[in-house]
């Protein structure tokens, strides 16, 4: 898949978290940011392609894009 | 020459370590050739799973306490002090009451949790916690005169100790107020910050239905933003609001700043490899128990089984032998079901946990385990 044009605020390396290692690192990074910062969450674990789209419609944020990579995705969230 | 292990933190992991050096290392200790030094703040041990019960006037906080030096090897030596420095490049440490720094050749850091609740506003005024010796009694006093009204457990941080203790303690509330004849007048909900009611989707699935059956209120995908401790309410990031009568927090964890100071890893976690434990940012430095970014539960089986290996590793490198023992992820722990019952667990990277029914003999097993624990804090189980 080609990388989408987008720029992260910040990025959240959750690769080899165990789940729910990935939605958590995410949520907590959510927490510290600003409204309308995008932030990039890198995980390899599968739930995360369940976890993250529900988390984000039931808190309101955009989740702009994913990204496939080689041996990850890339969630790009963008705070309400 | 001598080598000289460091283990920082007297919780579960330092001190179950400790005692397995001073065992497999005893004729190296005496020749002199191998030293073993515990650092702890903190001149007893303390054993965290007793304050589940305090809350419940089953136990005191005293029950889980005990001098350091009564449960280590002579031949380790003691030092209760704070460490406020971390340098793995010059392998040394520095501490508040040393004069001088504290040279090592193999550091193993066991520091544990901390908690944090006042990254979310009001959560410190408004809620309590089991999580603390100073929380489980403010907590008793509460929950003794609690007779009617909502009882509300919020998980608020993860990860967290003991990922079960927040199932057991709504558990045993609604078992708790059914005996006394209060339950139709106190509701109970639990909050949890994912999609499910534990993060392990093995053991949510257990738990859900019981929880149903048991009337016991679910809200999920809730990550408290705040608590208002005047008005009795904690609302979400996702926009719920609850109100309160008798608020539960678990509060956010953290490690300690010396892991970050350290570039060991984030949030007071050290990043580690998940089946050798060795620092990923550092020679000869280990992580076990909390402190060490697994993925596995923060829990003191963990700490236990993670101090058999890293004793074992560094048996071999003192002796100049290839290091081969390995952590598969075990972990293990009983989950109270009620006031009479529990479940158990056994699981590790591999397999996944498969909850075993509940029953009194469990619920008496951990009872037993609680209270021999002290044989687990000497190295003898």
């Amino acid at each position: 898949m080609t990388a989408p044009d987008i720029k992260p605020d910040e990025t959240v390396d959750a690769r080899g978290a165990a789940c729910p290692g990935p939605l958590m690192d995410l949520i907590g990074k959510i927490r510290s940011v600003d409204s309308g910062a995008v932030v990039a969450l890198y995980s390899d674990n599968d739930q995360s392609h369940t976890d993250v789209p529900e988390w984000a419609e039931e808190a309101g944020n955009d989740l702009l894009a994913v990204e496939e990579r080689d041996d990850h995705s890339v969630f790009y969230v963008e705070k309400a | 020459m001598t080598d000289h292990i460091v283990v920082l933190g007297g919780g579960t992991g330092g001190t179950v370590l400790a005692n397995d050096l001073a065992d497999h290392l005893g004729p190296e200790i005496d020749d002199g050739s191998v030293e073993v030094t515990l650092l702890n703040d903190d001149p007893d041990h303390v054993y965290k799973p007793v304050w589940l019960y305090v809350p419940f006037g089953q136990r005191e906080p005293a029950d889980g306490r005990r001098p350091l030096d009564e449960l280590v090897d002579d031949r380790v030596d003691v030092r209760i002090d704070r460490v406020t420095d971390v340098d793995t490049d010059a392998k040394r440490l520095s501490a508040r009451e040393a004069v001088d720094p504290i040279e090592y050749d193999y550091l193993v850091l066991a520091t544990g949790s901390t908690l944090e609740p006042d990254r979310v506003p009001g959560l410190a005024e408004g809620a309590h916690d089991y999580y603390s010796e100073a929380g489980a009694e403010t907590l008793r006093e509460e929950l003794l005169s609690f007779t009617e009204g909502h009882l509300v457990l919020s998980v608020v941080g993860t990860p967290h100790m003991c990922p079960a203790a927040p199932l057991e303690f709504v558990f045993m509330a609604d078992d708790w107020f059914r005996e006394r004849g209060l339950r139709e007048d106190v509701d109970i909900t639990y909050t949890y910050p994912i999609q499910r009611v534990h993060g392990n989707p093995h053991i949510a699935e257990w738990a859900q239905p019981i929880m149903e059956e048991r009337d016991i209120e679910v809200e999920t995908f809730f990550n408290a933003e705040s608590v208002d401790p005047e008005a009795e309410t904690i609302t979400s990031m996702e926009g719920t609001e609850l109100d309160y009568d008798l608020l539960v927090g678990i509060p956010p964890h953290s490690g300690v700043d010396l892991v970050a100071d350290a570039g060991l890893g984030d949030d007071g976690w050290v990043d580690v490899d998940r089946h050798t434990l060795e620092a990923e940012a550092a020679e000869d430095v280990y992580a076990i128990g909390d402190t060490a970014d697994t993925g596995v539960p923060n829990a003191g089986s963990v700490a236990h089984y993670q101090a058999g290996v890293v004793g074992q590793r560094l048996a071999s490198e003192v002796r100049g032998r290839p290091a081969t023992a390995t952590y598969d992820g075990k972990t293990l722990c009983f989950v109270e079901t009620g006031m009479d019952a529990a479940s158990f667990v056994e699981f590790d990277y591999e397999t996944p946990p498969s909850p075993a029914p509940p029953s009194e003999k469990l619920h008496w097993s951990k009872l037993a385990y609680n209270e021999s624990y002290w044989l687990t804090a000497r190295g003898l189980l």
